[in-house]
């Protein structure tokens, strides 16, 4: 991995927010990656999942599909990505311009008790992007090159943007109701009319 | 279209047929050898969008967002890709109420012959019925239209998944030692 300074997730997690002009949508991974997008500020475009580690990437990517004029971005930890590696060579083939994932990595399962993960030793998920056909994949080398990066992704993509981050739990927890996630969602982004 | 013509329609031309007229645009998949025929015409037709994913709960993720976006969409798997679900079945289409249109081509029955196959097969059903999921196993090509169209239309009426295991009896299944 190049040298890149260790940040932090829900400071990364607001100046991305902060970054987002279009109502583009978001999708925050299972655990502290979607707890610090939660508390980053509500938007109607973010989907916060409850389960299914390792799905933000999919996830994000069928939203893409389906709304091609939208940009979406993907948070996800270092553990989810490395559980679902295979996502990142079918978007490579797909080559979705609207799509960029990034990924926190701290080299560790945080939730379940900070176990290392291979990134902590061995593993660079900016080559295994790249070597997956992700040739856009790149490390922020620190917060004001991660909003360039991001400010740049939002273009055009496929991209993906790693982050250091530090060991720190997220700030707040997700309300867990899936089905109003979903709901308030898909009327974020124009799918369905808001009853009120 | 003559009548003759209509008689012969294979079973996948059915499916891609009923597909089409319910919008269904996107189609994912992890290959299978009974699905092929299916996949290729899917491939075909510009009206889909298909591709292959790595794994079956990708295509599921793929589903779910496309769906959330306002795409219709289906994932085609066999059956030992549907054991590979439950996790994602549990934790995000069902309590998200996603109508993802599961087909799975039935393998581990009907002449199976290994025997792993034939273990994994029996894990399907006890997970559709543990989750309360819609399923129908097709067996008979005079009602795979019907099965697949108001299925489809109840699916997404309903805002619930529902899985079309194809039975070896509809498709031919995979023959001995193939």
């Amino acid at each position: 991995m190049a040298n890149v300074k260790s940040m932090n997730r829900f400071d990364l997690t607001k100046r991305l927010v902060a970054l987002l002009k279009h109502d583009e949508a978001v999708i925050g991974g299972i655990g502290n990656a979607n707890f610090d997008l939660w508390a980053a500020g509500r938007r109607p475009q973010n989907f916060y999942m409850l389960g299914s580690m390792g799905l933000a990437i999919p996830i994000a990517f069928g939203v893409a599909l389906a709304q091609p004029h939208r940009h979406v971005v993907a948070l996800e930890g270092d553990g989810s990505l490395l559980m679902q590696l295979g996502s990142l060579s079918t978007i490579a083939m797909q080559r979705p311009k609207n799509l960029t994932i990034v990924i926190w990595d701290n080299g560790i399962y945080q939730i379940t008790g900070s176990q290392p993960t291979s990134t902590a030793s061995t593993a660079d998920l900016v080559a295994i992007a790249q070597g997956s056909g992700l040739a856009n994949s790149a490390w922020a080398a620190d917060e004001d090159d991660f909003e360039r990066r991001v400010a740049e992704a939002l273009k055009g993509g496929p991209t993906l943007i790693a982050a250091r981050i530090d060991d720190k739990p997220a700030v707040a927890t997700t309300d867990r109701d899936p089905v109003q996630i979903r709901e308030r969602f898909m009327r974020g982004l124009g799918v369905r009319d808001d009853p009120n | 279209m003559n009548d003759t013509e209509t008689a012969v329609q294979t079973w996948h031309q059915v499916v891609r047929d009923t597909l089409k007229s319910n919008d269904v645009k996107l189609v994912v998949y992890v290959p299978d050898r009974v699905l092929t025929p299916l996949i290729e015409a899917i491939h075909a037709d510009p009206f889909f969008t298909t591709f292959p994913c790595t794994r079956e709960e990708e295509a599921i993720g793929i589903v779910t967002g496309a769906w959330m976006g306002g795409m219709k969409s289906a994932v085609l798997m066999q059956t030992s890709g549907f054991a590979t679900l439950p996790n994602v079945l549990a934790s995000l289409v069902v309590p998200c109420q996603i109508p993802a249109l599961i087909f799975v081509s039935e393998r581990g029955t009907l002449g199976e012959f290994n025997i792993g196959q034939a273990l994994v097969c029996r894990t399907m059903r006890p997970v559709l019925d543990a989750l309360a999921m819609e399923h129908h196993t097709i067996t008979r090509q005079d009602e795979l239209a019907f099965i697949l169209d108001r299925s489809i239309k109840q699916a997404v009426a309903t805002q619930a998944p529902v899985t079309f295991i194809l039975s070896p009896l509809l498709t031919g299944g995979k023959a001995f030692g193939g």
